[in-house]
């Protein structure tokens, strides 16, 4: 059944659909909205999880540490400095390899202290060990909630998952939403059965030290979960697809009119939505441009992008967050990845965008593809930046 | 019947460690029963090296300061599948993961009324890292950080009061123990896991590490402490002194002199005097002179 929904409201109903246990809250805006329709959903007993409101997003995410490891599925929420004030707890989430659950609201991160959307507060965290997925649209991120709970908990997995979506924008926005039965979500989605989990009956050593001897080999494991994702994450879209009925093919990333394309847009997030707009409009106008939209982002698929991209000429790479003192976080991968290949792309440009909530409109995604068509590449550009704004700092 | 070990001996702890023997107190009064979280500290360093591990309860270690979090967020579980009726619940910590990084988590877990007992091992400074001042090292002793010299005794702070403090959050539990007074302290523990709500004990443990002192004389010390008023013991029920631990004061002396960490007093009567003072309102408030 469709439904109006805002962004948060349908994170919290879906949510509410996975049934977890314990939900823990810290608030944070743009994140606001999820904990406090949960909240709403526990006080009139639409759901009948422990809700708790705690007093920092690092007791947030170490109560549902906590929970994970007592066997109980759980979620939490949260945004730019919260995420960073987890992401200690996060860190030790993936390598006790408990599959959490949770919603990162993109936003920028301070100083100075900025409550709008980028996406570098997730990026931030690309090396903890955390499947993250970057979605679109709220339709993709209810759909990406399911998905996480159930590829979290699959038994070769056990590793947490971050659904990222873009703060306001989709936090806030509001679209007409396919909010799938319980019925439907249940068959997808069994009960959470955990490998291992704090028990008197049958009493565990968890988060033990492990010095030189065993660290590596534990930092190995995870590794080689995340190569073996990119096979499973497609098997599961499978699923997904035949007991939804909606198509995300491999679910790791989207080509939107790649296949003759000479120009080719990167990008992550719900930015895919304007230049998806803009490659219609210049479809409509013969110009061969399209976009590949990175869905999974860690594991980084870079098979999937290597055969997407490299008959295209001409490359962009879109980045919401930076690595100050380097290449653009997303931008450096998919360098990376072509390097030593015989078929690559003449040029891979980089343009950070939208930083702090900056808009990125219709005609600065189309002056991009304006850009690709000029024989020069571009190593980093700030897309729409202000030179004046400079000036006066100087 | 074979007694389960909840303990084990074989782990990595100093000889003379008091942490060791109080964990040990701990966990063989709470029971099988039990899940534990513990802080990054000495104790779940010298139990818990992969691929050995001293504990027969389901225990976790996640971080230096979130165990109460952690402890909370097992407490949900526990409700939330219908178990909690059942099951002790322990979040254990070093003085340093208690009253310094840890007491947010601490604190929210207390204020929220989870039913989880938190005990702090209090050997008075940060072991682990080596000997560092913490919130709880006493006044004049000296640290690795707190070095006395020509222009230092040591310590210049006082022991912050988390007893006081976890009181004034109007827990159902509060009391302080040491492991100079094994029964008093088996008899606390007992006593808080009877109660529903949110416990602290505060636990003495001497250090021979941290503190110089002979590993032989753990017992002595801890019980000079309690003797002296420097380490009073009590007990506090919904916010009632319910028990203090009647002595008849030694001399502040007699426990300091046995420590490497206050050898740079001994002899200054001036500041001998200063830590004689805390001893004496501690006896004066607590109540804590024996009838003769």
């Amino acid at each position: 059944m469709k439904k109006f929904l805002e962004g948060s409201q349908a994170v919290a109903e879906v949510v509410s659909l996975c049934k977890p246990g314990v939900i823990a809250a810290y608030p944070i805006t743009p994140q606001t909205h999820i904990p406090e329709e949960l909240s709403r959903m526990v006080a009139e007993g639409i759901l009948s999880s422990q809700f708790v409101n705690v007093e920092s997003e690092h007791s947030a995410a170490s109560v549902v540490l906590g929970s994970t490891a007592s066997g109980v599925r759980s979620y939490t929420a949260s945004s730019s400095q919260g995420i960073l004030l987890m992401s200690e707890v996060l860190f030790n989430i993936a390598g006790l390899r408990l599959p959490v659950v949770l919603t990162c609201a993109n936003r920028a991160v301070s100083g100075p202290i900025n409550i709008w959307n980028d996406q570098q507060d997730s990026i931030s965290l690309r090396d903890s060990g955390w499947i993250q997925f970057y979605v679109e649209n709220i339709q993709e991120t209810v759909d990406f909630h399911i998905i996480a709970y159930r590829i979290a908990e699959d038994r070769r997995v056990m590793l947490p998952v971050m659904v990222c979506m873009d703060g306001y924008i989709l936090t806030h926005g509001l679209e007409p939403v396919d909010m799938p039965t319980q019925e439907k979500i249940d068959k997808f989605l069994p009960p959470y059965k955990p490998l291992y989990k704090l028990d008197p009956e049958n009493p565990l050593t968890l988060g033990f030290l492990g010095d030189s001897d065993y660290y590596t080999e534990t930092r190995f494991a995870i590794q080689k979960t995340h190569q073996e994702l990119l096979n499973l994450i497609p098997k599961i879209m499978l699923e997904f697809k035949n007991t939804f009925g909606r198509d995300y093919k491999d679910g790791l990333v989207e080509r939107y009119y790649i296949e003759d394309a000479e120009r080719v847009i990167v990008a992550m997030g719900s930015i895919c939505g304007t230049i998806k707009e803009a490659v219609d409009d210049l479809r409509k106008k013969g110009k061969k441009v399209g976009l590949l939209k990175i869905i999974t982002f860690r594991p980084f698929p870079s098979e999937q992008i290597y055969k997407a991209l490299k008959d295209v000429a001409k490359v962009a790479v879109i980045d919401r967050a930076v690595s100050l003192g380097s290449l653009a976080p997303l931008y450096s991968e998919i360098r990376a990845l072509f390097f030593g290949k015989k078929q690559a792309p003449k040029q891979i440009s980089s343009f950070i965008a939208g930083l702090g909530g900056r808009d990125v409109t219709l005609d600065s995604i189309k002056g991009i593809f304006k850009k690709l068509s000029l024989n020069k590449e571009i190593k980093e550009e700030f897309l729409d930046l202000k030179p004046e704004l400079l000036q006066e700092e100087l | 019947m074979q007694r389960k070990v909840l303990f084990a001996p074989g782990h990595t702890a100093c000889a003379g460690c008091g942490q060791a023997i109080a964990a040990r107190l701990v966990i063989e009064t709470a029971g099988s029963n039990t899940i534990v979280a513990n802080n990054t500290g000495c104790l779940e360093v010298f139990s818990s090296r992969y691929p050995e591990s001293s504990w027969g309860v389901p225990w976790i270690h996640s971080l230096f300061e979130n165990a109460a979090a952690v402890a909370s967020g097992i407490e949900l579980a526990l409700k939330y599948l219908g178990k909690k009726e059942n099951i002790n619940i322990i979040a254990q910590a070093g003085d340093g993961g208690t009253a310094d990084i840890g007491f947010q988590a601490l604190s929210g877990m207390f204020e929220r009324g989870h039913d989880c007992l938190a005990i702090c091992y209090d050997n008075e400074a940060y072991m682990n890292t080596g000997v560092q001042r913490s919130g709880l090292t006493p006044f004049g002793s000296e640290t690795t950080t707190t070095p006395a010299g020509r222009f230092s005794f040591g310590n210049p702070t006082y022991k912050k009061p988390i007893p006081e403090i976890a009181l004034a959050h109007g827990i159902v539990y509060v009391a302080t123990a040491s492991i100079g007074f094994p029964q008093d302290l088996q008899r606390k523990v007992k006593k808080a896991l009877s109660l529903k709500g949110p416990k602290y004990i505060q636990i003495h443990v001497p250090c021979p590490l941290g503190w110089r002192h002979e590993p032989s004389l753990t017992y002595r010390i801890a019980k000079l402490a309690v003797e002296t008023g420097l380490y009073p013991l009590f007990e506090y029920e919904n916010g009632t002194l319910t028990s203090v631990r009647k002595i008849t004061p030694k001399p502040v002396e007699e426990y300091l002199k046995l420590q490497g960490r206050f050898k740079h007093i001994i002899g200054n009567l001036e500041e001998i005097k200063k830590i004689q003072l805390i001893a004496d309102n501690n006896i004066k408030r607590y109540n804590l002179l024996a009838e003769s």
